[in-house]
């Protein structure tokens, strides 16, 4: 149970430095099915589309849409700026993912906003993928 | 086979501890005083069982926790485990010793559970050990609260269907109303819609009286065969249906955030029972937060699909309504110590149906249906109760 003022620290494996090697690198990297041409997350041994073991990480293209997000007020700890806005991403290449979104006008946001991701300097090691707000025209 | 079990297992002895802010007793003892009442309601003694089921707490976790709870109890079963699926761990455990009894694993189960999360440890450290359910490299680390994890499903309810934060509040109302008539509840003044709107944001939409309550207790039944049933001092509570649907674990890998995995498990209990929704006198329903409800009603056919709020508004939820849902006041309103938190719902349900629930008794329980979840909206579980075995 880690400390009320530290963020949580993503425990990395083997398999999943690739992911956290593209966020120091200011990439978002997805695994992509050998097989069937799918991409998939989170990081996993087999493909959770075919089952397929061969997997090649690709650099992809951040951007994505807002599937739903929360306002969250009551923080887990200090370590976590309140209000925070968690959000459900699908990314263009088709996965969902769970993020924040920087920069956000709780207000003003809906289901369906395009976003783009950014990443955020946690420690020396981990950078965040966070994404921002992005206007429809950039969207692709 | 989907009737193999029905009308084969009976709750033959219910017992609730004190619940809400109960300070001086561990985890332990709460449980093992939960084993020995609902022992003592059924007229079964100790050497007559051979069956021991519990889940893990929070506050006291221990390896082996249930041989460490028959041992406690000098209780020497043939069949002895803990589980864990969270909330839906009362109705799991249900499940799977219905099944020892109609296999010989086991002929008198115990299933007792308890959690001292209000008295045992501070507020961060529930927050923490709870948001736990989320991936740990993946989830985690933003720091997503329990009720944010619920929230992602009611903004993408209000999104898909025009569902309301005055919907949600329904839910919270309603079990209030039912808690007002339980002397055991930890919350029983009543609420109203403004109320809960006028209560703190805790995560957008869900307001502070839209969250469940953080609770220390514990609770027991004792279940056997039917024929086994005939003999003990209450009146049996018979198991006439039961499903499970596990669709998922973490929320960003839900197929679907505002169908869960309730249809499944509801679909396989209506046909193991023979009944449907609307043979239920009385629903029991699992309710960490108010959306919770309102996905399962839907899910599980009390309401055609996006219908959850509509319905809600009909006041057909409250005492007095057409499906009086959470009689003893639900997690929202009577108590919530993490993963027994169901175990209520349960004991409720055999009080119900045995005409012994005081101020609250319904007019008519031949039959009720009760529902858990655990995980974010991840692992299912419906049970069907009733009077007669068939
Ligand atoms: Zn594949």
């Amino acid at each position: 149970m880690g400390a009320g003022n530290e963020k949580i620290l993503p425990p990395v494996t083997a398999l999943t430095e690739p992911y956290w090697a593209g966020c120091r690198e200011q990439e978002l990297r997805l695994q992509q099915c050998d097989a069937c041409g799918q991409y998939q997350f989170y990081p996993r041994s087999i493909c959770s589309h075919c089952g397929h073991n061969e997997l090649t990480w690709r650099r992809v293209s951040g951007r994505g849409r807002v599937a739903s997000f929360s306002v969250v007020r009551r923080p887990m700890s200090e370590a976590y700026p309140a209000p925070t806005v968690i959000a459900l991403v699908d990314l263009a290449e088709g996965p969902r993912m769970m993020s924040s979104l920087a920069d956000a006008d709780p207000d003003s946001l809906a289901i369906g906003q395009a976003v783009a991701v950014d990443f955020a300097e946690w420690s020396e090691d981990i950078f965040m993928p966070v994404f921002r707000l992005v206007t429809e025209e950039k969207q692709p | 086979m989907a009737d193999s079990l029905r009308g084969k297992l009976a709750i033959v002895g219910a017992f609730d501890t004190a619940v809400g802010v109960v300070p001086g007793k561990t985890p332990t003892e709460l449980c093992v005083e939960a084993a020995l009442g609902a022992m003592a309601d059924a007229g079964i003694g100790r050497s007559q069982v051979d069956g021991l089921i519990t889940c893990n707490a929070f506050a006291e976790p221990i390896m082996y926790h249930a041989e460490a709870v028959a041992e406690y109890l000098q209780i020497f079963p043939r069949y002895c485990f803990s589980v864990n699926t969270g909330g839906g761990t009362t109705f799991t455990v249900l499940h799977h010793a219905a099944s020892a009894i109609a296999t010989g694993m086991a002929e008198v189960i115990v299933i007792s559970m308890a959690d001292s999360l209000r008295s045992s440890m501070t507020r961060e450290q529930a927050k923490r050990v709870q948001s736990s359910t989320g991936h740990p490299q993946f989830e985690q680390p933003y720091g997503i609260t329990v009720p944010a994890y619920y929230a992602l499903i009611a903004q993408a309810h209000m999104a898909e269907y025009g569902t309301t934060a005055e919907q949600f509040a329904e839910v919270a109302v309603s079990c209030r109303a039912h808690a007002a008539g339980n002397p055991t509840a930890q919350k029983r003044e009543p609420i109203t819609v403004d109320d809960v709107l006028a209560s703190p944001l805790i995560a957008d939409p869900l307001h502070l009286l839209d969250c469940s309550l953080v609770s220390d207790g514990g609770s027991a039944v004792v279940v056997t065969s039917a024929e086994r049933a005939r003999d003990c001092a209450q009146a049996p509570v018979y198991l006439l249906g039961v499903g499970e649907g596990h669709s998922h674990e973490h929320i960003s890998q839900a197929q679907n955030l505002t169908t869960s995995g309730a249809v499944d498990s509801g679909r396989l209990a209506y046909e193991m029972a023979g009944l449907g929704p609307g043979d239920m006198d009385f629903a029991q329903l699992y309710d960490c937060f108010t959306p919770t409800v309102l996905v399962e009603l839907e899910d599980l056919g009390f309401c055609d699909k996006g219908e959850g709020g509509a319905f809600l508004q009909t006041g057909a939820t409250r005492p007095g309504g057409s499906l009086p849902v959470n009689t003893h006041g639900g997690m929202l309103s009577h108590c919530h110590p993490g993963n027994p938190g169901a175990m209520f719902a349960l004991t409720e349900s055999v009080w119900q149906l045995r005409g012994q629930a005081g101020e609250r008794q319904l007019p008519k329980a031949e039959v009720g249906l009760v529902h858990g979840q655990g995980g974010i909206m991840s692992s299912h579980t419906s049970i069907i109760l009733g009077r007669e075995a068939a």
